[in-house]
């Protein structure tokens, strides 16, 4: 799994990348009462805000973690937006995107240089 | 989204308190305040089913003492201040030459000695600055920078006072008064911001913890951060000032005349009485509203409203989800062409239309605590 410093996960499966927000982003939102995840065929750029997340307090951008095309937004959450707080890194996971730039996955923080970072904060 | 100390702000007599609690920190009003402790959703929960306890300590607190406190006081703000008996506390509005409000606040008649003031923490310098430039003859404001706040909200409030002093149970909706309690010199009225029963308890800087502890030891009891604050005071339809209501707003158009009485519109000695008498006469050019968002995201302070041929005719100016609902509330303002319940109007929402109808305020109803006659 690689991380951004906006406090999104990239988990690849093959050329598909699963993204979402990390623990520490669900955790400083608190409870998340509304997601809004991007359509299929929906075509993003690195840095793009391609998701909202709201928590009782204030709305959130998602900044797509790397460029490709939406192959499928998690519905689920639409109905389930606490699954956020409950598995931010597994269930609550937001878009899969087909990766443009295996690069730019690998450019991206690995888990001990994000924790780092998140500490730092 | 970081934690860190902000050493620009200031802190309240129960900041070490709030930090041994585990509470989430921000900035609000000039001050390093609990945003949350174990969630906004359970806080608030628990506030509405049991004890929730707030610090408050933020607001501004002052006295206006000597014989003229009341006339000069209605000088600034609307209601009627001369006719507060003792041991009664009215909401009132800080008003400026346009009908504007400076703020919003309380002021009770604790004891025999002037006014006790409550104003909104964000304007407390400017609201204290202008009262005590403009009090005439004796009156004189007196800050209580010295004092903390405590409120104290929900079904189960009443009780978990009582237990502590059972003359509080006594106290109806708005009652104000000045007594000894947890062995401290406090000012305690029964009201609040949350449309739950319950108290406000002015206590000296110096004992805050002690108390704010010893309340919390009681299982009905936890402490609620100003996340669920906001969103209880939501619910209950209760503007906040700087964003539901500001210097351009007028009571009328805000809902809020029940703080201006006859007596004082046929005076019509406060600030900007000619904006307010003339739209009370020909009515505002646009009126505070309850909305439910029927779909979609909540609809969030900025969000523009629309009549049914989409075009904008107001902006939302508090929203979110009522945790109490299950549904994405908001306050904003409308024509009064469009604010008559059960009117259809849309919100805007990040560019989307979502359907929206007018309803009445409070969202949940309010369990303020009336006395038997």
């Amino acid at each position: 799994m690689k991380f951004t410093k906006d406090h999104e996960w990239v988990r690849l499966e093959g050329d598909i990348a699963v993204v979402g927000i990390t623990k520490h982003a669900a955790d400083q939102l608190g409870d998340v009462v509304f997601v809004e995840t991007p359509e299929a065929g929906k075509s993003v750029n690195r840095g793009d805000s391609f998701a909202v997340v709201e928590s009782v307090k204030a709305a959130s951008d998602v900044y797509a973690p790397v460029s490709g095309e939406v192959v499928e937004g998690n519905d689920a959450l639409a109905g389930g937006p606490e699954t956020v707080n409950a598995d931010p890194e597994g269930d609550g996971w937001f878009a899969k995107i087909k990766v443009a730039d295996p690069a730019e996955v690998e450019a991206l923080m690995d888990r001990a240089t994000y924790d780092q970072y998140v500490s730092t904060l | 989204m970081a934690d860190a100390a902000n050493t620009d702000l200031k802190t309240t007599p129960l900041n070490a308190a709030h930090r041994a609690l585990g509470a989430r920190m921000v900035g609000f009003g000039g001050y390093d305040m609990p945003v949350q402790y174990e969630g906004v959703l359970a806080e608030h929960r628990w506030t509405r089913e049991h004890a929730g306890l707030f610090d408050v300590s933020h607001m501004g607190q002052a006295r206006i003492t000597g014989e003229d406190a009341a006339v000069q006081f209605e000088r600034f703000v609307s209601n009627d201040f001369q006719g507060l008996k003792a041991g009664r506390q009215k909401y009132g509005l800080l008003l400026n030459e346009q009908g504007g409000v400076i703020d919003d606040l309380m002021a009770g008649r604790p004891d025999h000695d002037g006014l006790y003031v409550v104003v909104n923490a964000g304007n407390k310098d400017k609201d204290f600055a202008l009262l005590e430039a403009g009090l005439e003859g004796d009156a004189r404001l007196i800050r209580f920078d010295d004092r903390a706040l405590l409120a104290i909200q929900g079904p189960e409030a009443a009780e978990v006072m009582a237990a502590h002093e059972p003359v509080l149970a006594e106290m109806g909706f708005m009652d104000s008064a000045r007594l000894m309690l947890f062995g401290a010199d406090c000012f305690v009225s029964r009201s609040g911001y949350t449309g739950e029963d319950g108290y406000e308890i002015s206590v000296p800087a110096d004992q805050a913890e002690r108390i704010w502890n010893t309340l919390l030891q009681d299982a009905r009891v936890k402490p609620i951060g100003l996340g669920a604050r906001d969103s209880l005071r939501l619910e209950a339809g209760l503007p906040l000032h700087g964003h539901d209501i500001d210097e351009t707003t007028s009571p009328v158009e805000a809902g809020l005349m029940f703080g201006l009485p006859k007596a004082r519109r046929e005076r019509g000695d406060f600030p900007g009485a000619d904006r307010i008498l003339k739209e009370l006469a020909d009515g505002p050019a646009r009126k505070k509203v309850g909305l439910i968002v029927k779909e979609g995201a909540p609809a969030r302070e900025g969000a523009e409203i629309a009549d049914a041929d989409g075009t904008v005719i107001g902006r939302v100016t508090s929203g979110g989800p009522s945790p109490t609902l299950g549904r994405n509330i908001a306050l904003g303002f409308v024509p009064p062409s469009h604010a008559e319940l059960g009117t259809e109007l849309t919100v805007i929402v990040r560019g989307r239309p979502a359907a929206a109808e007018v309803v009445a305020t409070p969202f949940v109803p309010s369990k303020y605590y009336r006395k038997p006659a």
